[in-house]
């Protein structure tokens, strides 16, 4: 039994037909969803020409990756814009992972005092509007520490969010407290207790988290955009919209950097999509 | 006693380094942020004008016409956005679970795109000339021309159609995982007593994944009011300031005329806005909602 009619084995063509009916939809649901990035890729892989006006097919009556020649011939710094997402999306997904499981780990299973309001407050934290923190930020870096252009610029501010402590918390406090308790007699340290137990066994959702904080940091603009004024700097996003800004009219090669800053984010996705799935519900549904 | 202390100090060990970025990332720009909106900010020695910063805000009404964007882009982003992903989480249930993961997938791809790369192809999608792909296909319908990103008219809704597309997978996902979580007796007790499909949904479905609703709305809510990426990349804005939402307005004053302390009073104008939507509709669902 549940929401949808279970139709008895005599009445099984209805139930069948039915569901094909709801898939039909579902699927021209789907076609209307992912026909952007349908376009994007197609069109890809038209040649590197101006647009101005010219029609642009759903079809590729063409494949050549001339455009995509075009966009790395662009800028010098192409491939480096690349390597400048890949390095702090790592550099960040890592911190992350490792100091919210430690931050996370000691708020859910070690008591000291001040544990209560300083978590509290790391709550709060996540609750302020980036609006609020932008300009002062954007001081502090440029003017008075004076790192814009660098990698710390763009990883110091997301070394590791309040909201991933929060995850790491809350997962953790469904440990058994039990286990820990008796590593503690056999004489295993605080350090060796994260490191041996609380990690093996959290594999999950440290995964999701370290998918999540991937995605999210491969995917940033705002901020990359504000510290990064040399070409050297910037980060694909960044580049992608400089690039589309000064070559407004060539459509195949636009796609083409938009297919390519994309791109390693959906082979991520087929490949562990399980973890990405969770990743959304983590946090949201409560367990 | 020896033991207990030295977990204390593994424990702010532990804790110092997410402590220290809240500190420096979150906590001194929130002070600063309040003492900059009191100030006429130079990079050496600002200069104290107390309230004419707000008094400015409150008299520009660009900032109204701003706030009234953003209501607006709000308000229809999300209500449609919920719907739709409400609509087809429940069509998607009565599958397979294979099934179930392709729908699942295909509806949250757009999520994973960049935002950046997304807008680009909606500007084309949005092209106003008639070879433009939004336009061919309204031309089939025997509807006129339009300048989609380039008239007021259509402007917002253009902005509005992108963001209800970009949510929607998100939303789909924690909506399937909230039904999959109800308890089928649920179910057997609504057929006993010979409930319709739409009953169903109306009173088992709906007041069991309400705690799910609640929660998508006001992130939802507070995505909406916090929107700056899309209007900055494809309207910049316009025309005539039609698409100019809170995010766009704060960004402006900031970085394209410098003020610095204006821009951090509008954006504590704004936080209170959204602390007030927020803790409003914490209050109002949660007393409609008996557990």
């Amino acid at each position: 039994m549940g929401l949808f009619k279970k139709y008895s084995s005599k009445e099984r063509h209805i139930e069948l037909t039915r569901n094909i009916l709801i898939a039909i939809i579902l699927f021209l649901v789907a076609v209307v969803t992912l026909f952007p990035i349908y376009y994007m890729v197609i069109s890809s892989f038209g040649t590197p020409t101006e647009a101005g006006g010219a029609s642009y097919s759903l079809i590729p009556k063409e494949f050549t990756l001339d455009s995509y020649k075009f966009f790395f011939h662009y800028s010098v710094n192409s491939f480096r814009w690349i390597l400048n997402s890949f390095i702090v999306a790592t550099v960040v997904t890592l911190s992350n992972v490792i100091f919210a499981s430690l931050a996370g780990y000691a708020f859910a299973k070690l008591r000291f005092p001040g544990c209560k309001v300083i978590f509290f407050l790391l709550l709060v934290a996540m609750m302020v509007p980036y609006q609020v923190t932008q300009v002062p930020l954007y001081i502090l870096v440029v003017n008075v520490l004076k790192i814009q252009d660098t990698y710390p610029a763009l990883i110091a501010p997301t070394l590791v969010t309040c909201y991933n402590v929060f995850l790491a918390k809350q997962f953790f406090s469904s440990l058994p407290t039990s286990i820990i308790e008796s590593a503690k007699m056999e004489g295993c340290s605080q350090p060796m207790i994260v490191w041996k137990i609380v990690i093996p066994l959290s594999k999950t959702i440290l995964s999701v988290m370290a998918i999540m904080t991937f995605l999210g940091e491969w995917n940033t603009f705002f901020w990359p955009f504000l510290v990064c004024n040399s070409e050297a700097m910037q980060t694909i996003q960044v580049g992608l919209k400089n690039f589309s800004f000064a070559n407004t009219t060539y459509f195949a090669p636009m796609m083409a950097g938009a297919t390519i800053s994309a791109l390693p984010m959906f082979i991520l996705f087929f490949s562990l999509q399980k973890y990405f799935l969770e990743g959304v519900t983590v946090g949201a549904v409560k367990g | 006693m020896k033991k207990m202390k030295k977990d204390t100090m593994w424990a702010y060990l532990f804790i110092l380094v997410p402590l220290c970025t809240f500190t420096i990332f979150t906590l001194y720009p929130v002070v600063s942020a309040a003492i900059t909106s009191f100030q006429k900010y130079r990079p050496l020695g600002s200069e104290w004008i107390g309230f004419t910063n707000y008094i400015n805000t409150f008299k520009n009404s660009l900032f109204y016409k701003s706030l009234k964007n953003t209501l607006v882009y709000t308000v229809m982003t999300v209500p449609v956005g919920m719907l739709l992903s409400f609509t087809i989480s429940i069509m998607i249930l009565p599958f397979k679970k294979r099934i179930q993961s392709v729908f699942k997938a295909a509806f949250y791809l757009p999520a994973i795109a960049s935002g950046v790369a997304l807008s680009f192809v909606w500007k084309w999608i949005y092209d106003p000339l008639p070879s433009g792909l939004l336009n061919s296909v309204f031309h089939i319908f025997g509807i006129s021309n339009q300048n989609w990103l380039g008239s007021g008219k259509t402007a917002m809704i253009s902005l509005v159609i992108m963001a209800v597309f970009a949510g929607l997978g998100g939303n789909i996902i924690i909506y399937i995982a909230a039904l999959l979580g109800i308890d089928p007796s649920y179910y057997e007790a609504a057929d006993m007593d010979g409930a319709t499909f739409i009953q169903k949904i109306r009173f088992v479905v709906w007041p069991l994944v309400k705690p799910t609703t609640i929660f998508l709305t006001i992130t939802s809510v507070i995505n909406g009011f916090q929107s700056f990426q899309n209007a900055y990349l494809m309207t910049g804005g316009g025309p005539d300031n039609e698409t100019t939402m809170a995010g766009l307005l704060i960004f402006n004053r900031a970085f394209k005329y410098f003020e610095y302390g204006e821009a951090c009073a509008q954006a504590l104008i704004l936080a209170g806005i959204i602390a007030i939507f927020a803790i409003l509709q914490f209050k109002l669902s949660a007393n409609d909602v008996e557990y």
